[in-house]
């Protein structure tokens, strides 16, 4: 009886694994069903357009939206209108780098830059900074250097912030390992600080740039006479919804295309990760 | 560091040598010298200070001259092998050279080590790739590349597993037939300490409490032969451990007959 009970278990072959046809040939479609909504959502933004459903005044059809970009991109305009935008991105975005990522240095390697530079950084930082745009626009009017001053400051905390974590973070016993190797005070930080901190400087680095970008929306909705915010307020004027919509669809793809930029960065300076 | 150049004269002297952390007295008047070549293992239980000597001969604490005197170079590898993970396995051996007289030809130095440490083939690997022995092996390398005078090993193999701890306990003897320097290991592991040292010494509340010379040579160390198994009756005594007691009320499983 035992011996009878202990060779049926032991007997049974366990059923073969063997997968159903129809799963291999679903999965090679598979990346295509995160395409179904999507898609779906456009067609019945299409039809309720063109049913009449939703007004032009409303929301344009995606057919004259992507008409609407057509022209926009053959008259040149939206060229000219996103090279200023990007622009304005591009100076902020150098300027609170490079003010974010000193100070994170400067704070992290010393003491006393610590005392001197965190405390303030620490209260600023809780400033709501979309909020100092009316006192930037008393300070600089309505040029350039309001837009430019808010995006650095959006740029500048986080970088700050995670540098200095990322410095912070960096395990001792990594610094006592150079030590024990007679590195000196320079070249720690050069083998093991900084590379020990740039993980976190690139994440910091992604979240400054998502809010450089809506720094820029933010400044160039409320006073520009150039720019993508510029084209969208014009628009508004005209109840010219295509035109709100093409740059909506082009800070988005700014949005993404900087992040892409950080994650290749990423890939690229972090291989070791692996 | 002041060197001592006399032929002979000890790679570490230490004396009288005392540290304390606030009113914890972790070291106790220490005397030690280290002759060169001389492999000398460390034991004891957690907290008896052996690690914190260790530091002191390494220069990683500072330590007055006077007390604790070091001639030429040493170096340290550690329980982890704390490797930078973002410097591939060769840049982290290369790193040990970066200040020392044979900076230009790091390259082939570190290569070289590595290869005599079984690693011809992980040189461009990021350490993160590695198996903890492999890793314990770079940090190893890095810590010989520099041809040191005097090699500090803290509890180096005490979280690989036993059969690659065997394997580490062949090659760290092999390179120190060859590189001729003097080794101090600290360890809690007795056979570990009897496998490798010439003299083992037992660390108890921040003094050396006492000291074995293993003459045996080292393939002839096995606990059937007598002197061996008594040394190893000691050590373990020194350490405060006792052998099991039989228990009275249970006889010996005899008969294992499967069910």
């Amino acid at each position: 009886m035992d011996d009878m009970s202990t060779t049926a278990l032991a007997g049974t072959p366990a059923p073969p694994r063997q997968r159903p046809r129809s799963r291999s040939a679903r999965s090679r479609f598979a990346f295509l069903r995160r395409w179904v909504s999507p898609i779906a959502l456009i067609l019945l933004w299409q039809l309720l357009c063109v049913a009449g459903v939703i007004g032009a005044r409303t929301l344009a059809a995606p057919t004259e939206v992507v008409a609407t970009g057509i022209d926009l991109v053959q008259d040149g305009t939206l060229g000219t209108e996103t090279l200023i935008s990007l622009q304005r991105v591009a100076l902020g975005a150098l300027i609170g780098g490079v003010v974010g990522l000193s100070f994170a240095i400067v704070a992290g390697l010393s003491q006393i830059g610590e005392d001197a530079i965190d405390p303030p950084m620490q209260m600023l930082r809780t400033l709501p900074h979309f909020g100092l745009i009316s006192l930037f626009i008393t300070w600089f009017g309505l040029g350039e250097m309001p837009k430019v001053t808010l995006i650095a400051m959006g740029v500048c905390f986080p970088l700050y912030l995670n540098t200095l974590g990322g410095i912070r973070g960096i395990d001792r016993k990594m610094l006592e390992a150079a030590r024990s190797m007679h590195l000196t005070w320079r070249q720690q930080v050069r083998h093991v600080i900084f590379p020990g901190a740039l993980p976190q400087t690139l994440v910091g680095l992604r979240q400054s740039l998502g809010i450089a970008w809506l720094s820029l929306i933010v400044a160039e909705t409320i006073a520009a006479d150039s720019g993508l915010g510029y084209m969208i307020n014009d628009a508004r004027e005209f109840f010219r919804t295509d035109v709100i919509v093409v740059g909506l669809a082009i800070y988005s793809l700014l949005g993404l295309g900087t992040d892409a930029i950080v994650r290749h960065l990423e890939r690229k300076a972090l291989a070791w990760r692996a | 560091m002041a060197s001592l150049t006399t032929t002979g004269a000890p790679v570490a002297r230490v004396r009288g040598h005392h540290r304390s952390f606030g009113e914890t007295h972790v070291l106790r008047s220490i005397d030690l010298d280290i002759a060169p070549g001389e492999f000398v293992a460390l034991l004891g239980r957690s907290g008896c200070g052996k690690s914190t000597l260790l530091r002191s001969l390494s220069g990683l604490d500072p330590t007055p001259t006077e007390e604790v005197e070091v001639a030429g170079r040493t170096s340290v590898a550690f329980q982890e092998p704390r490797l930078l993970p973002w410097r591939r396995v060769h840049e982290n051996v290369e790193l040990a050279l970066l200040n020392s007289p044979e900076r230009r030809q790091r390259e082939e130095l570190a290569r070289r080590t590595l290869v005599e440490v079984g690693l011809e083939e992980k040189l461009d690997v990021w350490p993160l790739q590695l198996s903890g022995g492999q890793a314990q092996r770079v940090s190893l390398a890095r810590a010989l590349v520099s041809s040191p005078d005097l090699l500090l090993l803290d509890e180096p193999f005490s979280a690989l597993d036993a059969l690659t701890r065997i394997d580490m306990h062949q090659l760290v003897i092999e390179l120190w037939r060859r590189h001729a320097m003097a080794v101090l290991i600290v360890t809690h592991d007795v056979d570990e300490a009897i496998a490798l040292a010439d003299r083992v010494l037992v660390m108890d509340s921040g003094r050396i409490a006492r000291e074995w010379s293993i003459e045996p040579r080292r393939d002839d160390r096995d606990l059937s032969k007598p002197e061996i198994a008594r040394i190893r009756a000691e050590l373990l005594d020194a350490l405060g451990v006792r052998p099991t007691p039989p228990n009275p009320n249970r006889e010996p499983v005899r008969d294992q007959g499967a069910a």
